[in-house]
């Protein structure tokens, strides 16, 4: 098994770099036909990164989309998408707000509360898909699509002035929260800013998927039941209730997805609350091959494109579209689908090969004791 | 994937598409449920349930639902699920708009097919030449063009009098008409709020006023769509590559042509959904402007069980719900309540009928609420009516989605010759 394992390295790393080369050489395809440089701007992006500022914009913001991805990788690993991380996102994030904003308990009390709070609003938003999924048939793409919209409205009722909307400035926002439940960041100077306190949620998070997924029996069952439905009922596998559970816990990691960001920095929730994290997520997850180490990756990546693409805009002496980054992320996501498909059948065409050899030679050997044995 | 466990076949005949309600039936519970609304509307006093009006906002509304659920139709029969319905509606607005206001409306309607179409091919080479994960590509889709238009907007429209980075040039109209005569008299008809007369005229009005030429090839759309699909040799081999592609390859059907064919069709479908948003609907390109029509003219296909005529049922009830949005949308969601609530009675006796008793007191109980709401309040929140199409999706599909039976093979990779 040893020399396998080789094999397995190269076909798993040769899928992301084919995908990333091939998405910057499109995206230079792009810029050249908009009759710009086709490469000054990823130096400039580049260049923004020795910035200590922009080094925690990134790592603050990869941690939001980190756990995000990781809630729909879970749903990824056993053929489950949930399309409605965005809402499952937004409508925890403005719960642990509101409770956040009305309950006062002593810190070591009140964040792990909002913590429950957050996951638990996030696996009953997903909860209602999966319920609709098993018991209806309803099928999980269109139902968290229209929970999304759903949400949406929800949000904006509950934000209304005469629920728990509270006007601060010209925002309607939900007021602002206890202090005792803020969680206190990495504060590395004036200039530079602060490290969120709940990047090591994201951290703890990270650990303990890949330990469900690949120590504990309920993980071996969720990927069995992604890999073949029906060779999991056969080992006695009850897969509407797998379902239903991959949906709650799904969700609750959705749910946990925004408070790093609403606990460490902006302390309420308003409709400038980042929209459409849970789409970017479903970009990073695939990316990052729905793997713990492989996601962390792609987050910090897609967290640079973001963070460092706005400079673009402000470049002398030619400015550039910023837009450019949101393409490339287009470009990464449909050059990642096809080069994993590529290269896996790629692999299996080598693997097939070498099979084919080794049977061949022990053929060949078999024939000839034959001979002798004659 | 997923979609593929939406309905394992269970039905006994699947010869006949999963259909139970034969056409008089059919009938019989549309008639139902207009002279249901009727009383509701003589009940509440909110005549703007069935209002000429009304109908006709519906009717523009669910002309891109429409065109959306029968862009995914095309590529779902042959075997494609399409996700990317959104993406592609949304190049169908940046492409109409674009030459839209450069060479006139209709240009920009063969361009935001085109635009439409472009996306398609992306979609199809992802799924049908490299099988991909077909949701996984659409959603990539959906993000790509997002991205592509914005880019585009900053070098087209930034400069161009009148636009913005957000919006395009105002597009000439394609202009409406009225069917002469009949138009207004069943507006008066409508107008005058008799039990059920007026329901039908406002009905039937709000179809044949102030029309859009674009509108009346939609509608045409649908019938042609079903004739070309289930009456051409055409149509039986690209619904052949949905149901069975191994069987349809045997018989020498090229399966990758024909799933090329069918999810650049899709695409078109979809580009010209989106046209119709940005020259019909309003009269500029804007930054999201689809607002997730894509998606719900999926859930439009799905729920019209995919078929043509259920889907435009399903795009018409959507594009009725949304038209809500506009035009009084507060008091008259509130007397709908009343309806659902009456509705969900006989639902109720239905089940018991059925010897479903735990769903009957269910149904019953719900039932009971919506009277209750409906009773201590005169108006609903803003948001409800904002939510109600997709709340209407949602309960759709889950009173009907264990009776429908999707393309067999839709969703499922397909590698020429892996049935040897």
């Amino acid at each position: 098994m040893k020399k396998f394992d080789k094999e397995r390295l190269l076909l798993a790393v040769a899928g992301p770099v084919i995908a990333l080369v091939s998405a910057i050489l499109l995206t230079s395809v792009v810029l050249i036909a908009s009759g710009k440089n086709p490469f000054e701007p990823y130096g400039l992006m580049l260049e923004q990164v020795p910035y200590s500022d922009v080094q925690v914009l990134i790592i603050n913001q990869a941690s939001l989309y980190y756990i995000a991805a990781l809630a729909v990788a879970l749903g990824f690993r056993m053929n489950l998408f949930n399309i409605g991380v965005d809402g499952q996102y937004r409508l925890a994030a403005m719960m642990v707000a509101v409770v956040g904003a009305h309950v006062a308990l002593p810190a070591f009390l009140q964040v792990p509360l909002l913590l429950l709070v957050g996951a638990l609003t996030g696996a009953f938003w997903a909860g209602i898909a999966g319920v609709l999924k098993v018991t209806r048939g309803v099928s999980e793409v269109v139902a968290t699509i229209m929970l999304n919209a759903i949400a949406t409205s929800l949000i904006g009722y509950l934000t209304l002035r005469d629920n728990f909307g509270v006007l601060v400035g010209d925002n309607v926002t939900t007021g602002v929260m206890k202090e005792s439940g803020w969680v206190p960041g990495i504060d590395l100077g004036e200039d530079v800013g602060e490290i969120y306190g709940l990047v090591f949620l994201a951290v703890a998070l990270g650990i303990g998927y890949w330990i469900v997924l690949n120590r504990t029996r309920f993980g071996f069952d969720l990927r069995a039941t992604g890999e073949s439905e029906t060779a999991a009922a056969a080992s006695g596998v009850n897969a509407k209730r797998m379902v239903l559970t991959a949906m709650l816990i799904s969700g609750a990691v959705a749910g946990l997805s925004g408070l790093p960001l609403l606990l460490g920095d902006a302390h309420t929730y308003s409709l400038s609350f980042p929209a459409g994290l849970g789409f970017t997520a479903i970009g990073i997850a695939l990316l990052g091959r729905n793997n713990p180490g492989g996601i962390a990756l792609a987050a910090l990546l897609w967290a640079f494109l973001e963070k460092t693409s706005p400079a673009l805009d402000y470049a002398t002496p030619v400015a550039y579209e910023k837009e450019i980054a949101t393409i490339m992320q287009g470009l990464i996501v449909f050059a990642v689908v096809i080069s994993y498909e590529f290269v896996r059948q790629w692999g299996l065409r080598r693997q097939q090969k070498r099979v084919g050899a080794e049977l061949a030679a022990q053929a060949a050997n078999n024939n000839a004791k034959k001979e002798v044995a004659a | 994937m997923s979609t593929a466990t939406i309905a394992k076949p269970q039905a006994k005949q699947p010869g006949k598409g999963g259909r139970r309600m034969s056409l008089p039936v059919l009938l019989l519970v549309i008639a139902g449920v207009l002279v249901l609304t009727s009383v509701v509307r003589l009940i509440s006093g909110a005549d703007g349930i069935t209002s000429t009006g009304q109908m006709s906002t519906a009717l523009r509304l669910a002309v891109p639902i429409g065109l959306a659920g029968l862009g995914g139709l095309w590529a779902e029969r042959a075997g494609v699920v399409n996700i990317g319905l959104e993406g592609m509606m949304i190049l169908g607005t940046w492409f109409g708009a674009w030459a839209g206001y450069q060479w006139g409306p209709w240009t920009g309607v063969a361009f935001g097919i085109i635009g439409g179409a472009l996306g398609a091919v992306l979609h199809a080479i992802a799924t049908v030449t490299f099988n991909v994960n077909h949701i996984v590509s659409g959603v990539a889709l959906n993000i790509l063009a997002l991205g592509t238009t914005r880019y585009l907007s900053k070098f087209t429209f930034e400069d161009a009098p009148q636009g913005s980075s957000k919006q395009s040039p105002p597009i000439e109209s394609l202009g409406t008409f009225d069917v002469p005569g009949l138009s207004d008299w069943l507006n008066t008809l409508n107008e005058k709020h008799w039990f059920l007369i007026s329901d039908i005229a406002g009905l039937v009005g709000g179809l044949i006023t102030n029309l859009s030429p674009l509108t009346v090839v939609a509608v045409a759309l649908v019938p042609a769509t079903w004739y070309v699909l289930w009456r051409t040799s055409f149509g039986l081999r690209l619904r052949s590559c949905g149901e069975n592609p191994v069987a349809a390859e045997s018989l020498g059907v090229n399966v990758y042509k024909y799933k090329y064919i069918a999810v650049i069709i899709s695409g078109g479908f979809a580009g010209l959904g989106g046209a119709f948003l940005s020259i019909v609907a309003s009269n500029v390109y804007l930054d999201g402007q689809t607002a997730g029509r894509g998606y719900i003219g999926l859930a439009a296909m799905i729920f019209g069980n995919w078929m043509p005529g259920g889907l435009a049922l399903g795009a018409g009830l959507f594009g009725y719900t949304d038209s809500l949005n506009l035009r009084g949308g507060t008091t008259n969601v509130h007397a709908l309540i009343l309806l659902l609530a009456i509705l969900l009675v006989f639902g109720a006796a239905y089940l018991a009928w059925k010897k479903k008793y735990v769903s009957a007191v269910v149904t019953l109980v719900i039932s009971a609420v919506m009277f209750l709401w409906y009773a201590g309040t005169d108006e609903v929140p803003r948001q409800v009516v904002s939510a109600a199409p997709y709340l209407v999706t949602l309960l759709v599909l889950s009173l009907s989605a264990q009776r429908l039976r999707m393309p067999k093979a839709d969703g499922l990779p397909y590698r020429k010759g892996q049935g040897k």
